[in-house]
């Protein structure tokens, strides 16, 4: 794609934790992209947030515990408005049993603690054209 | 809200759809009120902006805001940071927030922001709000989309005022010193009263505001005069006038950037041409004569309507 890709990032609910979600809107800066960075949002925030900036791609960081229950609200959310092309990423803590069921409801890619930016990059880039 | 999103996605990209919703919109726009937040950077144009947004939007209006950044000019991305200012906003319905990144445009704004006012215009909205990416001393392209400019200080930035002397007289309607709860607001207030006195040239005097954002202090007065330069462009006409000046300059810049697009595409294919850039390139001639020689083979007139 010519044009930068755009991607909304947001500490998902009130989850405390911001290094991570920092580091990686830097480092999807550094790679070409275009990163709104809301901080902590919930998420009809968040999807209305993606649904103005013409959002690309929805990253959702959370290392509190609540992926569960707040990361496919955001996918369902999306669905209900006819944006289903839009993807949507978790990074943080993530117990690695949960990520199956999450992935089922439409979460496209769970990126733990050290993962590395170039994986997380050309994930996207694979996917957004 | 999710027309207007998908219209701002192709306008902001200059996709082939995007400009036929320009073409659609042009003759739907013009009922907005477009209000400019410029000055140098970190100095609360986000906070400010986020509290004027809140009034016009507790007063039942509809607001779009369009907040700009810089882009990276190494790798051609961007951090787009300002919507973290505005938090308080992303739950009222009646506000729709737009980032741009400036993707190389110089000027304080991106390219396409006219274009995305434009639109925001054409869907209802009552104000649009442009905040610009922290500016120095020449990036005021903010005035070629604003009705209303604000420009936005602090204390202690004398020196900074002084070299941006020369351009915000004629750019600002409002003058505000923000974080005037750090120490020398009132230097910083009789500093920009002294040189709109010397510079005295319209019927508008633009007032100097000091305002703390984040307590949300002194923001009602910057409302009210915002408001009050609205009325003022409406009973002296400038409100057409000036639109109309815009729209003008507008298609010229337009002209121009298109024409240098299609100019280097044209010099790059051509093997002529290339011959020339060679011999430039190796010293054997001088810029200016290749210059010459290059646009004279350029302009060719061709009748209007047909290329
Ligand atoms: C520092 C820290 C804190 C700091 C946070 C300050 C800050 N600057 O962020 C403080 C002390 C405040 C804190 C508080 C708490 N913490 Co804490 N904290 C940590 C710690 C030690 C490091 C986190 C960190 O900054 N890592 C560095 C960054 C760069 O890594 P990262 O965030 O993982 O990001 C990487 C990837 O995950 C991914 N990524 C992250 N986000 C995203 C988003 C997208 C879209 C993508 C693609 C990728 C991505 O990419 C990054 C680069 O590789 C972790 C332990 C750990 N090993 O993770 C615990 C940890 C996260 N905390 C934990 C807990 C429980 C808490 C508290 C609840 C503790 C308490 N009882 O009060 C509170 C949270 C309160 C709240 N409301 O959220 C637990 C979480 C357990 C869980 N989820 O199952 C952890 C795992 C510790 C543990 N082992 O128990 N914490
Ligand atoms: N003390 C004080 N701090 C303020 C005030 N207004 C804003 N700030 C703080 O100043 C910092 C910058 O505010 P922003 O609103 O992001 O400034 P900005 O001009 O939009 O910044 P850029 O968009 O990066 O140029 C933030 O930490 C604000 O909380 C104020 O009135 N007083
Ligand atoms: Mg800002």
């Amino acid at each position: 794609m010519s044009r930068p890709i755009k991607v909304v990032m947001a500490k998902l609910g009130l989850d405390i934790h911001w290094r991570g979600a920092v580091a990686v809107s830097r480092m999807l800066r550094d790679e070409g992209m275009e990163v709104v960075y809301l901080g902590n949002q919930f998420p009809e925030q968040i999807v209305n947030a993606a649904v103005q900036e013409g959002a690309d791609v929805v990253g959702l960081s959370t290392l509190g515990g609540n992926h569960n229950s707040l990361g496919p609200k955001v996918v369902e959310l999306l669905r209900k408005k006819g944006l289903e092309d839009i993807l949507v990423l978790m990074g943080g803590v993530i117990p690695p049993e949960d990520i199956p069921a999450l992935k089922e409801k439409g979460i496209a890619a769970v990126f733990g603690p050290e993962s590395k930016i170039v994986d997380i990059a050309s994930f996207i880039r694979g996917k957004v054209s | 809200m999710v027309a207007l999103g998908r219209a701002l996605k192709e306008v902001e990209n200059q996709t082939p759809l995007g400009y036929e919703i320009i073409k659609h919109t042009v003759t739907k726009k013009g009922n907005a009120h477009v209000v400019g937040v410029t000055g140098p950077p970190g100095v609360g144009k986000s906070t400010l902006t986020g509290k004027l947004c809140r009034f016009w939007a507790d007063m039942g209006l509809s607001v779009g805001v369009i907040c700009v950044d810089p882009t990276s000019p190494f790798k051609g991305g961007a951090l787009l940071g300002d919507r973290i200012r505005m938090q308080e906003l992303a739950k009222l319905p009646n506000v729709f927030i737009k980032s741009l990144a400036t993707r190389g445009n110089v000027g304080g704004i991106a390219a396409s922001t006219g274009d995305i006012v434009q639109v925001m215009d054409a869907f209802g909205k009552d104000i649009i709000i442009v905040e610009t990416v922290g500016v120095g001393q020449v990036e005021f392209d903010v005035m070629d989309v604003a009705d209303t400019v604000v420009l936005v200080t602090v204390p202690g930035l004398g020196d900074t005022i002084q070299t941006l002397k020369a351009g915000i007289m004629e750019v600002a309607a409002v003058y505000v010193v923000n974080q005037a709860d750090r120490p020398g607001a009132d230097e910083s207030v009789s500093d920009l009263q002294m040189m709109i006195e010397e510079s005295a040239a319209s019927t508008w005097k633009p007032s100097v505001l000091k305002t703390v954002a984040i307590d949300n202090d002194g923001t009602e007065q910057l409302l009210d005069e915002v408001e009050r330069h609205k009325e003022y462009l409406k009973e002296t006409c400038l409100w057409v006038g000036n639109r109309r000046e815009r729209n003008i300059k507008q298609l010229f810049k337009v002209i121009q950037n298109s024409f240098k697009q299609q100019l280097n595409e044209y010099i790059e294919t051509n093997g002529e041409l290339q011959k020339l850039v060679s011999q430039v390139g190796e010293g054997k001639l001088d810029p200016h004569s290749a210059a010459e020689d290059i646009i004279a083979n350029l302009i060719r007139k061709t009748p209007l309507g047909g290329n």
